[in-house]
């Protein structure tokens, strides 16, 4: 089971890692996973466990480009994100780091914060307070690079870009 | 049917017609990487990808601009790591100094019509402005692209933004962008690219400071007709052009003989109002400066308002000029000395204190008017600061009254 975690519209990236935290401000040895949403909420920083779901409104990601934003996320082994919409770099971050990401409006009207569910990232399916939603799936080719772990590793196994022709 | 100018410029480059929607892989022009992101996208390509090498040192330049010169110890060696990485590699390096990365491509024509830019930095939107698709990418896509040389896009949609009219006294192109912030909201244009019409007289610094803010909307380009002053500075590819069979989205229209001055308010660049709504509002600092406005018209327009004046004793204001061309231009008349008597601090050309790291770090409390991109919480220091971001005539109006003033009134 993991918890869900809840959050409104607009989540920039400052709020996910605030600048000051970028990994290059760091001291030796610290982790920019310590930071995530450190200021925007707290006990998410202090009490999130690997697995735990992030469950967001509109444009979720919104602002910089800092990838280590979804990065912290990663590293704090976030088991999703699901949300109304999310910003554009943000999810193509996501999807490249191999998070798996979801656009299920019925879902996140559907949770509370704190809520508990069972997320099977690989086909989509959420359970809920009993219920099982269905999320409508990634495009191929960004779930061919989630199930890759990212597109690094993506790359390295198949010396090419998902969809590729490699002539 | 025709195709937006988007879908000519990543048509040209894969060589075949694309549609919205379609993913693609396409070899960008140029990708940049800035002091802030590079070194861990260098470590992405050397350690997770593999790459002893870049796959083709000439697409690739990196700029020292955020953090620069370095702040401390740890930045510095982050700089070093760049350097030695620009050497080893054979890759062009502009250094401390010369400027905001989006102001230098534009300045060094690597920006330039019909090309397609990444960089690691979401305000290369700024591209836009001559033509050019620029967009803004996280660390692993620019790193891939070093070691591959190459990057997948999702071909986006296009929203047309039809413009009439002019400016009216007072008003100016961020004015426009902020107000395109208060209609569209800053997920307004998410996954789509932009074109903005009705703008051909519009010169390329106003072009900049719009195309910088597409980024705002959510955009993934905010791309303007290769027309008026970008015509005649740049060689224009004969393939791009605006088609007016193509199919946009969604149409917005804007008039300029009715737009008032607009300020974005604590903390969301789309959180605007009419200068009208916040006018008495006391000020701390007041940041004349960024890719959105650091550029001499900029300078030009804050310096007559300052002219023979002091700014309010209470009010530190700094001047971070986009690039060294522009603070030379600034000084080749008496603009940066009308500045400088007025009171203001200058800064090495660059980010300035836009992100917060350096030169000029906001404290606790602080409230500072930014001609800037973007306020949101702690972005500039302290969480508990607060940033306005309106234009440079209504931040050196701010500077001499030390509250948020309308330079109409003066
Ligand atoms: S001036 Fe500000 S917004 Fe522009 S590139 Fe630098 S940090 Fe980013």
């Amino acid at each position: 089971m993991s918890r869900i975690w809840t959050f409104g519209s607009d989540v920039d990236t400052d709020q996910i890692v605030p600048g000051r935290f970028a990994p290059f401000m760091l001291k030796e040895g610290d982790d920019v996973k310590n930071y995530a949403f450190v200021t925007a909420n707290p006990a998410f920083n202090k009490e999130a466990q690997p697995g735990d779901i992030i469950v967001a409104a509109d444009n979720f990601g919104c602002g910089s480009s800092r990838e280590y934003a979804p990065a912290a996320l990663k590293r704090r082994q976030i088991g999703g994100i699901i949300a109304n919409s999310f910003a554009r770099i943000f999810f193509r971050n996501a999807v490249n780091l191999g998070i798996p990401v979801f656009v299920a409006p019925d879902v996140v009207a559907a949770v509370q914060d704190g809520d508990t569910a069972v997320l099977d990232p690989a086909t989509g399916q959420i359970t809920l307070n009993g219920t099982t939603y269905q999320m409508p799936p990634l495009p191929g080719f960004a779930q061919e690079i989630i199930t890759a772990g990212g597109i690094v590793p993506y790359v390295r196994t198949h010396g090419r870009f998902p969809g590729e022709t490699v002539t | 049917m025709g195709q937006t100018l988007t879908e000519q410029i990543l048509s040209n480059n894969i060589g075949r017609a694309v549609a919205p929607g379609e993913l693609i892989i396409v070899r960008p022009d140029v990708s940049m990487g800035h002091d802030s992101l590079s070194p861990g996208i260098i470590r992405t390509v050397q350690q997770q990808l593999g790459a002893a090498k870049v796959a083709d040192p000439d697409q690739i330049v990196l700029v020292m601009d955020h953090v620069a010169p370095a702040s401390n110890v740890s930045v510095a060696n982050s700089h070093n790591e760049i350097r030695h990485f620009a050497r080893e590699q054979g890759i062009r390096l502009f250094e401390v100094g010369r400027g905001i990365c989006h102001q230098v491509l534009v300045e060094e024509k690597l920006a330039r019509p019909g090309r397609i830019i990444v960089g690691s930095d979401s305000h290369s939107t700024s591209y836009g402005a001559v033509g050019a698709f620029g967009t803004g990418m996280g660390s692993t896509d620019i790193a891939l692209s070093w070691a591959t040389g190459k990057v997948w896009f999702r071909v986006p949609e296009t929203i047309r933004i039809d413009v009439s009219g002019r400016f009216q006294p007072g008003v100016d192109a961020k004015d426009l962008a902020l107000k395109l912030g208060r209609e569209m909201g800053i997920g307004g244009a998410t996954y789509a690219a932009i074109e903005y019409h009705g703008l051909g007289w519009m010169p390329m610094n106003m072009r900049q400071t719009i195309a910088s803010m597409a980024i705002e909307l959510g955009a993934k380009a905010g791309i303007f007709p290769p027309d008026g002053e970008v015509a005649d500075r740049f060689d224009v590819p004969e393939w791009l052009f605006v088609d007016e069979t193509a199919v946009y989205t969604q149409t917005i229209s804007v008039d300029l003989d009715t737009l008032e001055p607009q300020i974005a308010i604590p903390h969301a660049p789309d959180d605007v109002v009419d200068l009208s709504e916040v006018i008495g509002t006391k000020i701390d600092a007041v940041f004349l400066g960024t890719c959105t406005n650091g550029r001499y018209e900029d300078m030009r327009v804050a310096a007559d308002l300052l002219a023979d004046k002091q700014i309010h004793p209470h009010v530190r204001l700094l001047v971070s000029p986009a690039s060294r061309n522009e603070l030379l231009r600034a000084m080749a008349d008496d603009t940066m000395q009308i500045l400088l008597n007025a009171g203001a601090t200058l800064t090495t050309p660059g980010c300035g204190p836009c992100m917060g790291r350096h030169a000029g770090t906001l404290g606790e409390g602080d409230t500072c008017f930014s001609t800037g991109n973007r306020n949101f919480q702690g972005r500039m220091g302290h969480p508990s600061s607060q940033i306005y971001l309106g234009s440079p005539m209504v931040a050196a109006a701010t500077a001499l009254a030390g509250k948020i003033t309308d330079p109409r009134t003066l």
